[in-house]
């Protein structure tokens, strides 16, 4: 059983997430008219897209507190292999990279898990960006096919690195040994989930209510700089007044904040720019109920690692 | 033949169901119990029990694969998957060349048809993969005779095209390993012969019945 339970502060967050989840999912359906078409559709009735997602990630949340470090890192893998299922399937592979996915999917994603089960850091942390470097390339080549190569080698390094790599970060932090913390790392993890989820969501708001200028149009229509510099700012302070959860002032907690806000904005970004590339609008889209995934863990896959490194960095004293 | 499902059939068509995370649409008709010959296009040894598995159990129950005597007799393992498990339909394949050619009353392939349409009965289906051999999945291939003159034999079995797409990408031929990418399965609206077709016209309205069931790169 979890080591998680009996912590005070935990549920008092948990609990605080609960109650709005609840009182958004009671605003979304009491507004829950006839379906307009998608150009009128309000801000709310766009926020009811959001509310299903969050229910899930704070059951898959939940289910990692409960389990403990294992569980967790089973769930995450499990969370992995399906993010990067759902990338492979959508991205052209050749014929002749066949084997290598078939590594990639089995040999090396779960290796990834048991390093970070096994608390081998110096391994977990540099085994992909290595292997990346060092096997997938030749394995593809041995394959014999040279066309667009260097794409395809890119494509899958890519794949691994943020399918798997960064987010195997997420479950890692449940390792971490922080004086003065041990037994609290689950907090970690929700608040991490929280900013990362809160800077989504008030971007998305700010860039409808008072968006202007746009980013990168191509890449993504509806970000604008205002938006997202109302929402990094209102996010960063949502984090900062999560303070008491973490092993941060509430200084130190804005700037842990802050960072994961701006990173989770690139990830947005960036996997926008992926899904622009391949010729969708959802990692969801192709294959309806079962995809989808990749659209809501994106931005947490750029934090995770960061966030990860600094707390260690900065907190984690225990060599 | 019995009707009953063998226990590594079923283990068989969760495994393949698993692996290819198939997402199966029923877009030009329903699941029916009604004698029918299910007929797709074919790149990886994952089509038939994705298929097979796509269907309801008791219509799974009555519907039998057409299998390549050659290959699936080869090895013990391959015959007691094919006959025991699965039921299948053991057919001898001839070059596609061969079975173009004849329109003459005793073609050399008459008796296939007279297999077939036994195996038909008056309660079972078929799963034929008309192309004859595992395609790279790029292009369906073009159609042997064997869905026309069966056609032709059984007027009152409907013809429903399938499209199994992305399979080549999990297990392509050749590789024994399969990469759990995701899958689609697309039932199409079934086809009759029109009185009088020709054989050419025929399968190759088939086959575009097929292809056209494509949902990825197709718009």
């Amino acid at each position: 059983m979890s080591e998680f339970l009996h912590d005070a502060k935990l549920d008092w967050l948990f609990g605080g997430v609960l109650f709005l989840l609840v009182i958004l999912s009671i605003i979304g359906n009491s507004k829950k008219g006839p379906r307009r078409a998608e150009g009128s559709r309000g801000t709310i009735a766009n926020l009811n897209d959001w509310v299903p997602a969050w229910w899930k990630m704070c059951a898959i949340f939940t289910l990692a507190v409960l389990l403990g470090r294992i569980g967790a890192l089973v769930l995450f893998g499990i969370i992995s292999f399906l993010a990067m299922r759902e990338y492979m399937t959508l991205v052209p592979t050749h014929r002749g990279d066949h084997r290598t996915l078939f590594w990639s999917f089995f040999v090396i994603m779960p290796l990834q898990y048991y390093l970070i089960g096994m608390q081998w850091y110096l391994l977990f942390a540099t085994m992909i960006p290595v292997l990346a470097c060092v096997y997938i390339p030749p394995s593809i080549a041995i394959a014999g096919d040279t066309e667009q190569f260097l794409e395809r080698a890119s494509k899958i390094q890519f794949g691994i690195m943020v399918c798997v790599y960064s987010l195997s970060h997420v479950p890692a932090l449940l390792q971490l040994k922080i004086p003065g913390f041990h037994g609290h790392d689950a907090r970690l993890l929700l608040y991490l989930g929280i900013v990362d989820q809160m800077n989504n969501v008030l971007q998305f708001v700010w860039d409808k209510l008072i968006g202007k200028t746009k980013i990168a149009w191509r890449v993504s229509p509806s970000k604008t700089w205002e938006g997202a510099f109302a929402g990094v700012v209102c996010a960063t302070a949502i984090g900062t007044a999560l303070w008491w959860v973490t092993p941060f002032t509430p200084f130190q907690s804005a700037g842990m904040s802050l960072m994961i806000c701006i990173l989770g904005f690139n990830g947005n970004l960036v996997m926008s720019a992926v899904k622009r590339d391949i010729g969708i609008k959802d990692f969801g889209v192709v294959v309806e109920g079962r995809g989808g995934i990749l659209d809501r863990i994106d931005s947490l896959c750029f934090a995770a690692p960061i966030f990860f490194h600094l707390v260690r960095y900065y907190f984690n004293f225990v060599v | 033949m019995s009707n009953h499902i063998h226990p590594i059939a079923s283990l068989l068509a969760a495994v393949g169901r698993g692996i290819s995370g198939v997402q199966v649409q029923w877009a030009g008709c329903e699941p029916d119990e009604r004698q029918r010959i299910y007929f797709a296009n074919h790149t990886s040894h994952l089509d038939f029990v994705v298929l097979w598995s796509a269907l309801p159990s008791e219509i799974r129950a009555k519907t039998r694969p057409i299998a390549a005597k050659d290959y699936w007799e080869a090895t013990a393992v391959r015959r007691y998957l094919a006959q025991n498990v699965f039921h299948a339909v053991f057919l001898e394949r001839g070059s596609p060349a061969k079975s173009k050619t004849p329109d003459e009353p005793h073609f050399a392939g008459r008796h296939l048809i007279d297999e077939m349409a036994a195996a038909l009965g008056t309660e079972h289906s078929l799963i034929l993969f008309p192309e004859g051999t595992r395609g790279t999945g790029e292009k369906v291939g073009p159609f042997r005779s064997g869905l026309y003159h069966l056609a032709e034999r059984r007027p009152d079995v409907e013809l429903v095209p399938a499209y199994l797409e992305n399979l080549n990408r999990i297990l392509p031929k050749g590789e024994f390993l399969p990469v759990p990418m995701l899958s689609l399965l697309t039932f199409g609206k079934p086809l009759r012969i029109a009185p009088e077709e020709d054989k050419d016209v025929f399968l190759e309205r088939a086959r575009d019945a097929v292809s056209s069931l494509r949902r990825i790169g197709s718009s």
